[in-house]
C-alpha cells in the first residue's frame, strides 16, 4: 500500500492527532478532507495522516463535545460535513498545547544533553 | 444513554464525500479520473476498518451483543424444549419456595409489628415464678417507676360476647391500658383513641376502639359507627374510633376485633389484687440511648423492690426484654427456630437446583463443543462465547424466577386468606413486600450466574484444533467428578428431606392415636361463657347445671359433662399454685407445685373417657357447702405424696390456704401440648371453684352435624342471648397438632421438591454419561457384553452416587430428627418403617431417573453406531 514517498514522512505519535485536529479548526470550520490537507500542508508534508484514521478521531472529539459538526457545501459546491471548534474544545486545545510544549521541551532537553 | 449519535449511513456518506473531494483535488493536480480515485482511496486507508471502528465506538454495541445473544439463546432453547422446560420449572419451583419461606421469615423476624419505630418496641418477659405476666397493681408500679421506657402499655386478650344491636357474637378483645395507643405512637383511622386521662378507676372509660378489619367486615366501612353504643358482655360501651388498617394488635398470633380500656372491663377486685399474674404482656418503646440490658437492670430493681414490699403477693421476678410481637421466647423461640430452619432448607433446595442446572449446562456445553470449536476457529473470542452461555443461563434463571415469584405470591395470597383456627383470628402479615421481590430477583440472578459458571472452565480449555479434527473428545474420568459431587450432594439433601418428612408423618400418625388420658373421639365441645350473657356469678352454677341436664335430653347422647376448659381444647387452661398440707407460710417461695387446674362437673370423667384409677369422682353434692375435694393425676400424686396409694384421702392446700382432700386419682394425660412430658394436674368441682366460661362436653355417636344443631337449639332455648361455639374435641385438638401438621406438610413439600431435583440431577448425569459413551458401549456390545454389563458400564457411576448420597442423607436425617422431635410429637427415626421407607423411596427415585438413559443404552445397535462414527 504505502509508497516510497510515504516512508519518508513521519508517523503521528499516539494521541497527537486530536491535538492537531483541534489546532486546525482554530482557523474556522472545516471538513475532514480539508483537515487532512491542512495538517499535511502546515507540516510542510512532513506528517503522514492516514485519512481513514481521521474520522474515528473526529467522531471521538465530537462525542466529547470539543467540536461540533453539521453538513454543508464545500467551496467547489460539494456536500461535506463541516466541523467547528466549541468553547470547550478551545479550552481543551489550550491545555493540550501547554502539555505538549512541556513534553517536547523536556524530551528536547534530555536529547540535547545526550547529544552534547 | 438513549441519545444515539449518528447513523452508520451518515458516517459512510461522510467518507464518500471525503474521497470525492480528495479525488477532485488530485484531478486538479492533473491526474486522470481512475488514478485520482485510486490515490484518494489509498490515502484514506481501510474504509471497512474505519467503519468498523465507528460501529464499535457506539454506545449500542453492548446492547447489540445482548440482543444477538438473547435471540441466539431463545433459538437454542426453542430447539430443546425439554431442557428449557426442566430448567425453567426447576428454578421456578426453587425460587417460588424461597420467596414463600422468605415471606414468612420477613413477617415473623424482619418486620414483626406494624407500628411506628417497631425496632425500639420491646416486650417484658418474666421468668421465675411468674410465667410471663403481671397483676394490675404490679403493672402500675412498673409503669410509673421505670426510667427506661417512653411509657409502658399492657394488654390482655379476652373473648367476649359483643352485641352491636343485632345477634350477640363472640369476639376477641384486647383489654389494654389507657396509654396503649399513645405508647405505640398510633393515630386513629377514624374517631379518636382513649388515653390515660380517661381512666378513673374500675368501670370508667367504657369506650370501644374497633380494629379496622372488624369495622370493615361487620360495619361495612360505615363512618357513622363512631358514637354508637354496643354491649360487651351485656355492659354498655360507646364506640369512639377505629384503629389504622395496618395495625392488628401487638401479638402476631392473635389480632383482636376491638380494644377497650382494662379499667372499664375488670372489676375493682381484679384491679386491686396484687397477687396472681394474669396480664398477658407489657410492651413499651425504649428511651433513646437506653440499651435492653440497662432497661432489664432497671426493671429487675423494681421487681426486687416489689418483692420486698409485698412479700406475700410477689415472688422473685426475673425480668428480661424481648422484641415485641411473638410474646417473648414462649412462642418466639420455636417460631423463629422453625422459620429459620425452613429458610435454610429452602436455600438448600435452591442450591440443589443450581447444582442440577449447572451439570445440565455443563453437559450442554460439552454437547456443543464442536460448535464452540468452530466459532473459536473462526475468530470469536472466548469471552464472547462465555457471554452467550451466561445470557442463556440468565434467560432461564430470570424466566424461572419470574414464574416462581408469581406462583409464590399466589400461594401466599391463599395462605393469608386461610385461617386455620376460626376462633383465633391470626395476625401474621405474610404479604410479600419489596424485600421479598428484591430477594427473589436477586436469587434468580445469582443462581443464573452460579449455574452458568459451571461450564466456564470447559469453554476456556476448548482446543478448537483437536475438536474439529477428531470430533468430540471425552475424557470421562476426571471431567465428571465435579458434577458427580454436585449430584451426590443433591441426593444426600433429598434423602435427608425424605427421611425427615417420613419421620414427621410417622410421628403425626402416632400422635393422632396416642394416649391423651381421655378419648376425644365422638365428643362434642360447646363453648359458652355465661358472663357474655350477663349472668352474675351466683347465678352461674344453677344455669350450668340446667345446661347439663338439658343436653342429656338430646336423643343419642350417652354422657354430658362440663369443664371450664377441657384438656387440649385450645382454650388456655390455667395453673394454680398449691402447697403441701404441712406448709404454714404461704409465700411464693414455698409453693410445692403449679399443676394444671380444671374445674369440672360430676360427669366429666365418664364423658371424657378418662379412667379413674382409684377413689371416686365428683357428685352434684360436692358444692360450696361440702368439704373441698379434688381428683389428681398420677404425676401429682407421685410428686406431692410419693405414691398413688399414699395420696388417696390426704390433703393439700390451695393458693389461699384452703385444705383440699384428694378423693380420686386419674390417669396422666396430655394437657398443654402433645409433646409435653407428664405433668401434674388437678380436677376440682366446678361448683366449688366456679367459672362462668365452660365447655359442655357431650358424648354421642350420632351424626356430628345433627348433634351440633341439637346442642345449639337447646342452648338457644335456655337463653337466646348466649353465644355458643361448637366443635368436636378432635377439631379443637387441631390447635395442638397444627405445629406438627405444618412441619410435616412443609417437610413433605420440600422433600417432594428435593426428589424432583434429584431425579433431574441423576437423569442429567446418566443421560450425559450414556450419550458420551455411546461408541464405547457399542463396541462392548459388539464384543458380546450382556445387558447387565452394559448397564453397569453406562449407569454404574450414577447408581453408586445414588447409594452413597442416600446413605449420607439418611444419616443426616436421623440426626436431624432430634430437632424435629421438639415440634412433632413422637418423631423418632428409630423406626424400621421409616428406614425401609427411605431406602425404597430412594431406590424408586433412582429407577425413575435412570429409566430413559438405561433404555437408550440398551437400544444401542452396534452395527449402526460404529458405521456412523
Amino acid at each position: 500500500m504505502s509508497t516510497q514517498e510515504d516512508k519518508e514522512r513521519l508517523e503521528l505519535l499516539q494521541g497527537t492527532l486530536d491535538l492537531l485536529i483541534l489546532r486546525t479548526l482554530i482557523f474556522g470550520p472545516q471538513h475532514g478532507q480539508g483537515i487532512a490537507r491542512a495538517i499535511q500542508q502546515t507540516s510542510e508534508e512532513e506528517l503522514l495522516v492516514e485519512h481513514g484514521a481521521l474520522y474515528p478521531a473526529l467522531q471521538r472529539l465530537e462525542e466529547r463535545g470539543w467540536i461540533s459538526a453539521k453538513w454543508g457545501t464545500s467551496s467547489n459546491n460539494r456536500k461535506a460535513r463541516f466541523y467547528s471548534l466549541t468553547a470547550a474544545g478551545r479550552k481543551q486545545l489550550g491545555k493540550e498545547t501547554t502539555k505538549w510544549k512541556r513534553l517536547t521541551a523536556a524530551i528536547g532537553r534530555i536529547l540535547e544533553s545526550e547529544g552534547g | 444513554m438513549f441519545r444515539r449519535k449518528r447513523q452508520a449511513s451518515d458516517f459512510s456518506a461522510e467518507i464518500e464525500a471525503h474521497i470525492r473531494l480528495e479525488t477532485e483535488r488530485l484531478r486538479e493536480q492533473g491526474l486522470g479520473e481512475a488514478d485520482a480515485r485510486a490515490a484518494a482511496r489509498r490515502a484514506f486507508g481501510n474504509v471497512t476498518r474505519t467503519q468498523e471502528q465507528f460501529y464499535e465506538s457506539g454506545r449500542w454495541l453492548w446492547w447489540d451483543y445482548l440482543w444477538q445473544d438473547l435471540r441466539f439463546a431463545l433459538r437454542l432453547l426453542r430447539k430443546s424444549p425439554g431442557f428449557a422446560f426442566v430448567a425453567v420449572a426447576t428454578l421456578a419451583v426453587a425460587i417460588g419456595a424461597n420467596s414463600v419461606v422468605f415471606s414468612a421469615l420477613n413477617a415473623f423476624l424482619l418486620r414483626p409489628l406494624n407500628v411506628p419505630q417497631s425496632e425500639s418496641l420491646y416486650g417484658l418477659q418474666f421468668g421465675g415464678g411468674h410465667r410471663g405476666a403481671l397483676s394490675y397493681p404490679n403493672y402500675v408500679d412498673f409503669r410509673d417507676r421505670n426510667r427506661s421506657f417512653d411509657g409502658l402499655a399492657m394488654y390482655q386478650m379476652t373473648r367476649v360476647g359483643l352485641d352491636t344491636g343485632r345477634n350477640p357474637t363472640r369476639a376477641w378483645l384486647y383489654e389494654v391500658s389507657g396509654n396503649y395507643f399513645d405508647v405505640l405512637k398510633l393515630q386513629p383511622y377514624l374517631g379518636r383513641f382513649f388515653h390515660s386521662s380517661d381512666e378513673h378507676g374500675a368501670g370508667s372509660a367504657p369506650y370501644i376502639v374497633l380494629s379496622y378489619a372488624y369495622w370493615h367486615g361487620h360495619f361495612q366501612d360505615d363512618t357513622g359507627v363512631v358514637g354508637r353504643t354496643a354491649e360487651v358482655n351485656k355492659r354498655p360501651y360507646t364506640i369512639i374510633g377505629v384503629a389504622p388498617p395496618e395495625f392488628r394488635g401487638t401479638f402476631l398470633l392473635l389480632s383482636p376485633d376491638f380494644f377497650v380500656p382494662m379499667v372499664s372491663f375488670e372489676d375493682e377486685n381484679d384491679l386491686n389484687r396484687r397477687a396472681g399474674w394474669w396480664i398477658f404482656e407489657t410492651v413499651g418503646h425504649l428511651k433513646a440511648g437506653v440499651t435492653p440490658q440497662q432497661a432489664a437492670g432497671d426493671l429487675n430493681a423494681i421487681g426486687d423492690y416489689l418483692q420486698k414490699t409485698y412479700p406475700k403477693d410477689n415472688g422473685k421476678m426475673k425480668v428480661s426484654l424481648s422484641r415485641a410481637g411473638l410474646y417473648g421466647d414462649t412462642f418466639g423461640r420455636p417460631i423463629r427456630g422453625f422459620v429459620t430452619a425452613l429458610m435454610l432448607l429452602a436455600a438448600l433446595i435452591l442450591l440443589a437446583a443450581c447444582a442440577n442446572l449447572g451439570s445440565l449446562f455443563a453437559a450442554r456445553a460439552a454437547d456443543r463443543s464442536r460448535e464452540i470449536a468452530v466459532r473459536l476457529a473462526l475468530g470469536s473470542s472466548r469471552l464472547r462465547i462465555l457471554r452467550q452461555l451466561f445470557t442463556e443461563a440468565l434467560v432461564i434463571s430470570l424466566t424461572g424466577g419470574a414464574i416462581g415469584i408469581l406462583g409464590g405470591s399466589l400461594l401466599l395470597r391463599r395462605l393469608i386468606a386461610w385461617n386455620p383456627f376460626p376462633q383465633f383470628p391470626t395476625n401474621v402479615p405474610l404479604h410479600p413486600d419489596t424485600n421479598v421481590y428484591v430477594l427473589a430477583a436477586l436469587l434468580a440472578f445469582v443462581s443464573g450466574i452460579l449455574f452458568g459458571a459451571v461450564p466456564v472452565k470447559q469453554v476456556l480449555q476448548t482446543d478448537p484444533y483437536e475438536i474439529v479434527k477428531s470430533g468430540s473428545v471425552t475424557k470421562l474420568g476426571r471431567r465428571v467428578t465435579f458434577r458427580e459431587a454436585l449430584v451426590a450432594v443433591q441426593i444426600a439433601i433429598c434423602a435427608l428431606l425424605v427421611t425427615s418428612s417420613m419421620v414427621a408423618v410417622r410421628g403425626l400418625m402416632r400422635s393422632l392415636h396416642s394416649n391423651f388420658g381421655f378419648e376425644p373421639d365422638d365428643v362434642m365441645l360447646a363453648d359458652t361463657d355465661l358472663a357474655m350473657a350477663g349472668y352474675p356469678d351466683d347465678a352461674v352454677p344453677a344455669m350450668q347445671k340446667r345446661m347439663v341436664e338439658t343436653m342429656q335430653t338430646i336423643p343419642g347422647v350417652t354422657a354430658v359433662g362440663l369443664a371450664n376448659c377441657p384438656p387440649l381444647a385450645g382454650c388456655g387452661a390455667s395453673r394454680a399454685s398449691i402447697f403441701t398440707d404441712e406448709t404454714a407460710d404461704l409465700s411464693p417461695s414455698n409453693v410445692a407445685a403449679s399443676p394444671m387446674m380444671y374445674q369440672i362437673s360430676p360427669e366429666f370423667f365418664a364423658t371424657a373417657g378418662a379412667p379413674l384409677l382409684a377413689g371416686r369422682g365428683f357428685t352434684w353434692h360436692d358444692d360450696k357447702n361440702a368439704p373441698r375435694v379434688a381428683v389428681i393425676n398420677e404425676t401429682f400424686a407421685r410428686k406431692i405424696f410419693g405414691s398413688q396409694a399414699n395420696a388417696l384421702g390426704r390433703y393439700y392446700k390451695s393458693w389461699n390456704g384452703t385444705r383440699i382432700q384428694v378423693v380420686g386419682i386419674v390417669r396422666d394425660g396430655k394437657y398443654a401440648s402433645l409433646t409435653e412430658e407428664p405433668q401434674a394436674a388437678m380436677f376440682v368441682p366446678i361448683l366449688q371453684t366456679p367459672s362462668s366460661q365452660s365447655f359442655l362436653v357431650v358424648r354421642s355417636e350420632s351424626d356430628r352435624w345433627q348433634l351440633a344443631g341439637a346442642i345449639r337449639s337447646k342452648v338457644l332455648e335456655l337463653d337466646a342471648g348466649l353465644p355458643v361455639f361448637i366443635q368436636t374435641w378432635p377439631e379443637a385438638m387441631d390447635f395442638f397438632l397444627f405445629g406438627s401438621r405444618m412441619a410435616t406438610a412443609s417437610l413433605g413439600v420440600l422433600g417432594a421438591l428435593g426428589a424432583i431435583l434429584s431425579i433431574t440431577g441423576i437423569f442429567g448425569i446418566s443421560a450425559y454419561s450414556v450419550s458420551k459413551r455411546l461408541r464405547e458401549l457399542g463396541i462392548r456390545m459388539a464384543l458380546g457384553a450382556q445387558w447387565k454389563e452394559v448397564l453397569a458400564a453406562a449407569l454404574g457411576r450414577a447408581l453408586k452416587l445414588l447409594a452413597f448420597g442416600s446413605a449420607a442423607g439418611l444419616l443426616l436425617g436421623i440426626l436431624a430428627s432430634r430437632v424435629l422431635a421438639s415440634i412433632v410429637y413422637q418423631a423418632t427415626s428409630r423406626d424400621p418403617l421409616v428406614l425401609t421407607g427411605v431406602v425404597v423411596a430412594m431406590a424408586l427415585l433412582g429407577l425413575v431417573a435412570t429409566w430413559i438413559p438405561a433404555q437408550r443404552a440398551l437400544s444401542i445397535d452396534p452395527a449402526i453406531l460404529l458405521r456412523e462414527e
